[in-house]
């Protein structure tokens, strides 16, 4: 069985774009949410989100591209080149290099402009490009296309989980000989007005107005998650092609455990149970025990029940031993990315295991009693990170986990 | 309308609509060869056209059309204008 380490990372957040911008101000605890710009957010009920601004799809893409897809689309597209760059640009064999490429959504704003058109002018004028711009595989299909990787591909769509899903995927394909490269990612571009209202009706969305304070996990004063896009791209690879080709490894992908809560559609499991089953095997697969964790990436969203719940499950799942080990959610400076969060948090642990900078949570005010562990509050820590785990947990009651190791040949 | 003025409207749209510079869009061009214009493209580009002129192209009248000059021609039969 093969080994796999992560040699690129190219986040496209609200907090930053490309991995230098991105990593300084996440570790500098700086929030990327605002008042919604994209479109005038007056009158409903939640009116900031995280957006990625200043990125432009001609810088990624040519202008015909552009236009032919959405911009779940567009972030997935700068996402994956700002990952292989990063990864020096391998030379590989395309047909043993795969796309694993999530969404939580698809391309519901293209959905929603063509049924205006079906709408207000009939079905004769809804556009040719319709179909293949809002399904949710439009990104693991065009991230193909732009490098021309005609290996193992497949978008899998499990809501807030799907970017971790795509990550432990990709994994997966290289352990067992399947694929040498993958570009395992997510991508989500779904702040607007329909998503807001939807998710604001669930009670899911925070009431905070306040921008900067209004995602705070661990805090007893959370009400809610801060509904974000963005995009997050890793280049996983073989370890010995990586290091025989002298690559930057970030950390060795060890392992990754996959459960459902089989519960409710939305709620967690309020025992953590579907949490701790995929934590349980991320470490049994990385043939580790609970006392080895060094850092978690929480999933951490700011709603009341994932907190608590996700508190429960690395308790139970680590013992006395949790209350030693640093857990922050990066979420409070990128809000929620649906399905991206998975594959960009999974960056982020790789990161803090390269550099052994944990990034904090910030927003950390007053401390909830159902929420006790050390959440790296306000300000980030550097330490000793061997192993971190990244927990992602979605509606459908998915979860997945991904453990990452500092690499040692 | 002229079909001077005509045949600078349809190659403006179709310039904007299949995002190549305006300057390769004339009358000989072919959609497929020299514009990388797809099937789905041309539906789009169509779509395009009739809406600016208000008129009705039916698919299978765009069988046939292989150039930017078929594509004028079609709409200046649509519009009624001479050549």
């Amino acid at each position: 069985m093969n080994r796999v380490v992560v040699t690129g990372f190219g986040p496209v957040t609200p907090v930053g774009v490309g991995v230098d911008v991105f990593w300084e101000a996440l570790t500098a605890g700086r929030s990327g949410i605002d008042r919604i710009q994209r479109f005038d957010p007056s009158g409903l009920p939640v009116q900031i989100a995280g957006e990625v601004r200043n990125i432009s799809p001609d810088d990624w893409m040519t202008p015909k591209e552009a236009k032919r897809t959405d911009r779940a689309v567009h972030l997935a597209i700068a996402a994956a080149k700002l990952a292989w760059a990063d990864a020096g640009e391998p030379s590989v064999d395309r047909a043993r290099t795969g796309v694993m490429f999530s969404t939580g959504i698809g391309g519901l704003e293209s959905l929603l402009k063509q049924h205006l058109v079906l709408l207000e002018k009939g079905p004769d004028r809804v556009s040719p490009f319709m179909v293949p711009m809002l399904m949710p595989n439009a990104a693991a299909g065009h991230v193909a296309m732009a490098f021309g990787f005609t290996g193992p591909n497949a978008c899998i769509t499990t809501a807030c989980a799907a970017g971790s899903h795509a990550v432990g995927e990709a994994f997966r394909l290289i352990k067992y000989g399947l694929a040498d490269v993958c570009i395992a990612g997510g991508t989500e571009a779904s702040v607007l007005p329909l998503t807001v209202a939807g998710f604001a009706q669930m009670q899911a969305l925070t009431r905070n107005p306040d921008p900067e304070k209004a995602s705070r996990p661990f805090d007893k004063d959370r009400d809610g998650f801060v509904l974000s896009e963005g995009a997050g791209a890793l280049v996983v690879e073989e370890a010995g092609r990586a290091v025989s080709r002298g690559a930057r490894i970030y950390a060795e992908v060890c392992g990754y455990g996959a459960s459902a809560d089989a519960y409710h559609i939305t709620a967690p499991e309020p025992e953590g149970l579907g949490a701790i089953q995929a934590l349980q095997a991320a470490l049994e697969e990385a043939g580790e025990s609970p006392d080895g964790v060094d850092y978690i990436n929480a999933h951490g969203t700011s709603t009341q029940l994932n907190d608590a719940a996700e508190t429960r499950a690395v308790k139970k799942t680590l013992g006395g031993h949790a209350y030693r080990v640093a857990v922050s959610s990066t979420k409070s400076m990128t809000g929620h990315m649906l399905g991206a969060a998975g594959a960009v948090e999974a960056g982020v642990t790789a990161m803090a295991v390269h550099t052994g900078r944990m990034p904090p949570t910030i927003n950390y005010e007053t401390p909830d009693e159902e929420c006790d562990l050390d959440y790296v509050p306000n300000q980030a820590r550097q330490g000793d990170v061997r192993l971190g785990l990244s927990n992602a947990f979605g509606f459908g009651g998915h979860n997945a986990v991904v453990a990452l190791r500092r690499f040692e040949d | 309308m002229e079909m001077a003025e005509l045949e600078q409207k349809v190659c403006k749209i179709l310039a904007d609509n299949l995002s190549v510079p305006e300057d390769q869009v004339t009358p000989a061009a072919r959609f497929q060869e020299d514009l990388d214009a797809d099937s789905l493209d041309l539906v789009e580009a169509v779509l395009a056209l009739e809406e600016e002129f208000g008129v009705t192209i039916p698919e299978e009248e765009m069988e046939g059309v292989k150039t930017v000059g078929q594509a004028i021609q079609l709409v200046a039969t649509k519009l009624g204008v001479a050549a």
